[in-house]
C-alpha cells in the first residue's frame, strides 16, 4: 500500500519590539543571563501585565501579510502550567479568540505555486531558558516576556521538502514584513511539527503526533525525512500508532517518545483578568494596514513580469530588497531594464562588496547606469570598455559619457580603420590564421581577440569578426557552411 | 492622644504646627507597643524608618512644604501587608514569603509617599486575603480590640482593627469579596471598597485579580473621602484601571443628602439569617436617613443568592493561577527535592495554609478540563446577570443600604472548623465585587452586651463613590456612632 503524510506547523517567532511583550524591559537577544529583567517579567508579587501596542500591531501585520482575517474582538488568557522557566508559572496567550484567523501563504514548491492554509496566528510570550550545570540549574529570564507570535498552518504540506520550502517562505515574508528577524542563531524562531500518515487518498488522518522544539527549518526536514517513513514502517508492519508527543534528537537523528495522549496537560485556559480585551478600532487597523508590504512571491512574480527578468534575477531582487528597489527606480526610467539588472547584479554588486560600501555611498547617479547601457546598445562603446567604465564611475560618479569622451573609449566602427587593425593581427598570427584555415573555428577568436588588443578593447567585435572571416576566406570546413 | 485624632484633625495641628509629625508618630508607635501585643493587627513595626520618615516631614513643613501639595504631610498610615511597599516585608500573612522583602513600590504607595504619607508598619491579614476573620494568618490572629476574645474580621483584619485601636491614624486594605468592609463594620471604623478600576491595582498581591480592589479603613468618612483621592485614577502599569477623572471627593461631602433615593433590597433583609440587634440598627439607621431627607426604595436584586456560589468559582479560579508563582524558584520559600515538581510540592505543602490550599483545589478543578463551562464559565455568566441587577437599580435609585455583615463579630475559633460558615459572613458584601461597583462600610451602633460594633452599608454605581461619602458623612455628622471607642 502507498502511503502518504499529512503535516501542520506551529511556528513561534520572536516580534521585532524593542521592549518586551508586558513591560518595559529590551527585547534584546545577547545579554548576560538575567539583566534585561524587572519584578513584572520575573512574575514578582503584585506586579501586572500591560501590553505592548507594538506587538499588538506587528501582531495584526503578520496576520495581514498571511492574508488572514482580523476578528474584531481578540482577547488574552492564561494557560497554565508548573516550569521552571515560565516566571508566573502560566503562559499569556490567545486561546480561543486569537487576533488573527483564516489566512493562507502561497510559495514556490517544485515549480509549481502551492497553498497552504493558516487557521490562525496569535500573539503570546515566550518564556525563561533554563541552562543545566553539574549539579544545579539556572533560568535566564532575559528572554521570558518576549513577544511571540504563533502561526498554526492547516494540515496542507505532503512532504519533508515541502515543510521546508513552506518555513522559508513563511521566514521570507515575516522578515520582508519587519514583523520578526526570524534569526534561527538567535534562537527568533521556533516550531512544533504535527505529522501523521495514512494509506494514499484515504479520508480519514492518521494518529497526529507532535515533535516539538524544533529550531531550525533543517532540523524540520531531516525530523520529517526520518518520522514519516518510521511511521510508515510500524504501520506497514501492522503496528499502531497513537497520538504522541516526541522530541527530535539532532545529533542522532532519530525522534523519541516524550508522552503519550494519556498523560498530556490539562492547561487549564482561562481569560486573563489583568488583561482587557482587545478590539482594534478602524484608524488602528489603517495605520497597521498602511505598514503592509509587497510579499517576496508577489514581488518576484512582478519583476519577472513588469521587467522581463529571469526567475533568478527577479530572486536575486527579492532576496536583497535594497538592490531591488534601486533596480527598480533605475528601471522605470530606460527601454532595457534587463540590461539594467545585470549591471546592477553582476558589477554593482561585486564593487559594493569589494569597496565594502552600501547603496547608500554611491557617488554615481541612475542618470549614469541608463547612460552607459545607451551607450552600449547604440554601439559607442564595447561591453568590454563598459565595463572600465562602469568601475571609472562607481569610483568617481564622473558620467558615463564623459568618461569616454576624456578617454577616446569611443568603440572603432570605423570600417577602414577596422580593416587595418585586421590585416595587422592576421599577419602577426600565421600560425592561428592557418589553423582557422584548416578547420579550426576557434581559432577566428584568437586572432579577434588581436584585433581587440591591438585597438585597445575599441575595436566593434562583431565588425572585425566580419572582416576576418572575410579576409580569411571563410571558414571552408568548419560549423559555419 | 493624637493617635486617637482623625487624619483631618490630625492635619489641621499639623498645619498650625501645634503638633509634629514626630509626635503623632511617636503616639502611634506607643500605641503600638502597648495595645498590639493584645489586637496583633501589626506584623512588622518599622519604628526607626517611621520616626524618620516623620523627621523628613517636618523638617520640609518647615521648609514651607504644606498640605496644599501633599494633603497627607506627616500623617502615619499603616497598610496591610498585600501592598508592596520598597525594601518593607510583604508576607501575605503567608509562611511562603515570610522572608520576602517588596523591591518595589505598589502604585497606591507611590500615591500615599507622594502625599507625604508615614508608614508605620505591616497589617496583619488572612493568608492571602483569604478568610474573613484574620485567623487565616499564618502569623496567628489579630482581635478585635472591642473583645479581644472576637476576630476583627477579615481578611483586612489587622487594618481595621489598628485604626480601631487607635495604632495608626488609617489604613489600607484590600477588599475582594468584602475584606475591606467586613472588619470596618466588625471592628467600628470607616471601610471603602472602591468602584473596580478606579484604584490601581499594581502592587498588590493578586487574590482574584477580577475581583481584588483596594480599599481604605479610617475612622472618618471625610478621611476616606481625602484617601480616595489621593489614591484613586489611572494608572498606566493597570490596564484594568479607568482613565476617568477623580473628583474633589472631600469638598463633595457638605452637600445635602434631602431627595437622595436609598434602595432597601429585600433580599439582604430575609428573616432568619439577620441577626436582630442588627437588624434593629440597620432600621433605626434607615430612619435617621429618612430623617435627612433621603428616601428609602424597596428595591429587588433577584440574583443575590447566587452571589457567594458564583464567588465561590470565580475566586478561586483565578487565585489558583495567581499563587501559581510561588514555586521555590526564584523568590520565597523553598524546600528542596529531587526535581523541580517534588521541590514545588514540598515548598508549596509547607508554604500554604489549609484555606489557601483549599481555594486553589477549588479554582484548579473549576477550571479544569470537562468542568471548565459548567463552573467558571456558568458562573461568569451568573455574574454578568448579578451586575445588570444592580445596574438596573441603580437607574431608580442612588445609593443601596443593607447591613455590612449578617451578624455581629463571632468569637475565635467559633467558625474555624466550618469554611462554608465562614463564607456566609461576606454574603451582604459580595455582590459589590462581583458587579464591581463601589462600596462603603460604616458604623450604625452597638450590640448591647457586650457591646460590639455593628456596620451598615451603602453600596453605589460604578464610579459612583462621591453619593457613597455623601451620604455616609451625612449619616455620619448626625450620629456618634463613630465617636465611640473600644475599652482598650
Ligand atoms: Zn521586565
Amino acid at each position: 500500500m502507498e502511503y502518504e503524510a499529512v503535516i501542520g506547523l506551529e511556528t513561534h517567532v520572536q516580534l521585532k519590539t524593542q521592549s518586551k511583550m508586558w513591560c518595559g524591559c529590551a527585547n534584546a537577544f545577547g545579554a548576560p543571563p538575567n539583566t534585561n529583567v524587572c519584578p513584572v517579567c520575573l512574575g514578582l508579587p503584585g506586579v501586572l501585565p500591560v501590553a505592548n501596542d507594538e506587538a499588538l500591531r506587528l501582531t495584526v501585520l503578520g496576520g495581514l501579510l498571511l492574508n488572514c482575517r482580523i476578528p474584531s474582538f481578540a482577547k488574552f488568557d492564561r494557560k497554565n502550567y508548573f516550569y521552571p522557566d515560565v516566571s508566573k508559572n502560566y503562559q499569556i496567550t490567545q486561546y480561543d479568540r486569537p487576533s488573527t484567523t483564516e489566512g493562507h501563504l502561497d510559495f514556490e514548491f517544485e515549480g509549481a505555486i502551492r497553498r497552504v492554509r493558516i487557521t490562525r496566528a496569535h500573539l503570546e510570550e515566550d518564556v525563561g531558558k533554563s541552562f543545566h550545570f553539574e549539579r544545579t540549574s539556572g533560568i535566564d529570564f532575559n528572554r521570558a516576556g518576549v513577544p511571540l507570535l504563533e502561526i498554526v498552518s492547516e494540515p496542507d504540506l505532503a512532504s519533508a521538502d515541502m515543510a521546508y520550502a513552506y518555513l522559508n517562505a513563511l521566514k521570507d515574508v515575516l522578515v520582508y514584513g519587519g514583523v520578526s528577524d526570524c534569526d534561527m542563531e538567535k534562537g527568533m524562531v521556533r516550531c512544533d511539527v504535527n505529522v501523521s500518515v495514512r494509506p494514499r487518498g484515504a479520508a480519514d488522518l492518521g494518529a497526529k503526533i507532535e515533535i516539538k522544539n524544533m529550531n531550525s527549518f533543517s532540523g524540520v526536514r531531516r525530523a520529517l525525512a526520518y518520522e514519516i517513513p518510521r511511521q510508515i514502517a510500524v504501520l506497514e508492519r501492522g503496528g499502531m500508532l497513537v497520538q504522541s508527543t516526541r522530541r527530535w534528537d539532532d545529533a542522532a537523528g532519530i525522534t523519541e517518545e516524550m508522552r503519550t495522549k494519556e498523560d498530556a496537560h490539562d492547561y487549564r485556559y482561562f481569560p486573563d483578568p489583568d488583561l482587557m480585551a482587545f478590539e482594534p478600532t478602524e484608524s488602528w487597523l489603517d495605520e497597521v494596514r498602511g505598514r503592509v508590504v509587497e510579499l517576496p512571491l508577489a514581488r518576484k512574480q512582478r519583476f519577472m513580469r513588469d521587467y522581463q527578468l529571469p526567475a533568478a534575477d527577479a530572486q536575486t531582487f527579492v532576496d536583497d530588497v535594497a538592490l531591488g528597489a534601486y533596480f527598480e527606480g533605475v528601471a522605470g526610467q530606460t527601454r532595457n531594464p534587463k540590461a539594467i539588472a545585470n549591471w546592477v547584479i553582476n558589477n554593482l554588486r561585486a564593487h559594493l562588496a569589494e569597496s565594502q560600501t552600501t547603496l547608500a555611498d554611491l557617488r554615481f547617479r541612475p542618470a549614469h547606469l541608463i547612460e552607459l547601457v545607451e551607450l552600449i546598445d547604440s554601439g559607442r562603446i564595447s561591453s568590454r570598455i563598459a565595463q572600465d567604465v562602469f568601475a571609472e564611475f562607481f569610483a568617481t560618479g564622473e558620467s558615463p559619457a564623459a568618461i569616454v569622451q576624456r578617454k577616446g573609449l569611443s568603440q572603432v566602427s570605423d570600417a577602414g580603420a577596422l580593416e587595418a587593425l585586421c590585416d595587422e593581427a592576421i599577419a602577426a598570427n600565421p600560425g592561428p590564421v592557418a589553423d582557422y584555415r584548416a578547420g579550426k573555428s576557434a581559432a577566428l577568436n584568437f586572432i579577434k581577440g588581436q584585433v581587440m588588443r591591438l585597438s585597445k578593447g575599441k575595436a566593434n567585435p562583431a565588425m572585425a569578426g566580419e572582416i576576418l572571416e572575410r579576409k580569411l576566406g571563410g571558414n571552408r570546413s568548419g560549423t559555419r557552411a | 492622644m493624637p493617635n486617637r485624632l482623625t487624619v483631618c484633625e490630625l492635619s489641621r495641628l499639623l498645619s498650625r504646627r501645634e503638633l509634629s509629625s514626630r509626635e503623632a508618630t511617636q503616639a502611634c508607635l506607643d500605641a503600638i507597643r502597648q495595645r498590639d501585643p493584645v489586637v496583633r493587627a501589626f506584623l512588622h513595626v518599622d519604628e526607626a524608618g517611621a520616626l524618620a520618615q516623620a523627621d523628613a516631614a517636618d523638617a520640609a513643613r518647615r521648609r514651607g512644604r504644606s498640605a496644599e501639595t501633599h494633603p497627607l504631610l506627616g500623617i502615619p498610615v499603616a497598610i496591610k501587608d498585600v501592598i508592596a511597599v520598597r525594601n518593607q516585608p510583604l508576607t501575605c500573612g503567608s509562611r511562603i514569603l515570610a522572608r520576602y522583602i517588596a523591591p518595589y513600590d505598589a502604585t497606591v504607595t507611590e500615591a500615599l509617599r507622594r502625599a507625604g504619607a508615614i508608614f508605620l508598619g505591616r497589617l496583619n491579614l488572612d493568608e492571602f486575603a483569604m478568610g474573613s476573620s484574620t485567623e487565616n494568618s499564618a502569623f496567628g490572629p489579630t482581635r478585635n480590640p472591642w473583645d479581644t476574645t472576637r476576630i476583627p474580621g477579615g481578611s483586612s483584619g489587622g487594618s481595621a482593627a489598628a485604626v480601631a485601636a487607635d495604632e495608626c491614624s488609617a489604613a489600607l486594605g484590600s477588599d475582594t469579596g468584602g475584606s475591606v468592609r467586613l472588619p470596618a463594620a466588625f471592628c467600628g471604623v470607616v471601610g471603602l471598597k472602591p468602584t473596580y478600576g478606579r484604584v490601581s491595582r499594581f502592587g498588590l498581591v493578586a487574590y482574584a485579580s477580577s475581583l481584588d480592589q483596594i480599599g481604605l479603613l479610617t475612622k472618618t468618612v471625610r478621611d476616606a473621602a481625602l484617601l480616595l483621592e489621593t489614591v484613586a485614577g489611572h494608572d498606566p502599569l493597570d490596564s484594568t484601571s479607568v482613565a476617568q477623572p477623580v473628583p474633589p471627593y472631600a469638598a463633595g461631602l457638605d452637600q445635602s443628602v434631602a431627595g437622595l433615593r436609598v434602595g432597601l433590597p429585600r433580599e439582604y433583609f430575609v428573616e432568619g439569617g439577620l441577626d436582630a440587634e442588627v437588624r434593629h440598627s440597620i432600621d433605626r439607621a434607615i430612619a435617621q436617613l429618612e430623617s435627612l431627607g433621603v428616601e428609602p426604595v424597596e428595591v429587588s436584586l433577584p440574583h443575590t443568592r447566587y452571589a457567594l456560589g458564583t464567588f465561590c468559582l470565580i475566586a478561586p479560579a483565578e487565585a489558583s493561577a495567581n499563587l501559581a508563582r510561588f514555586d521555590g524558584v526564584r523568590y520565597g520559600l523553598r524546600v528542596e527535592g529531587a526535581d523541580p515538581i517534588e521541590m514545588y510540592a514540598r515548598t508549596r505543602g509547607a508554604g500554604f495554609g489549609p484555606e489557601v490550599k483549599r481555594r486553589i483545589i477549588l479554582g484548579t478543578h473549576a477550571l479544569s478540563s470537562g468542568y471548565y463551562d459548567a463552573y467558571y464559565l456558568r458562573a461568569q455568566k451568573v455574574r454578568t446577570l448579578i451586575r445588570q441587577d444592580f445596574l438596573d437599580t441603580f437607574k431608580q435609585v442612588d445609593a443601596i443600604l443593607t447591613p455590612t455583615a449578617p451578624t455581629p463579630p463571632f468569637k475565635l475559633g467559633e467558625k474555624l472548623a466550618d469554611p462554608l460558615q465562614m463564607y456566609l459572613s461576606d454574603v451582604f458584601t459580595i455582590s459589590c465585587n462581583l458587579a464591581g461597583i463601589c462600596g462603603l462600610s460604616l458604623p450604625c451602633g452597638f450590640t448591647t452586651s457586650p457591646k460590639l460594633p455593628i456596620g451598615m452599608q451603602l453600596l453605589g454605581p460604578p464610579f459612583g463613590e462621591e453619593i457613597l461619602l455623601r451620604l455616609g458623612y451625612a449619616f455620619e455628622q448626625s450620629t456618634d456612632w463613630h465617636r465611640h471607642r473600644p475599652p482598650l
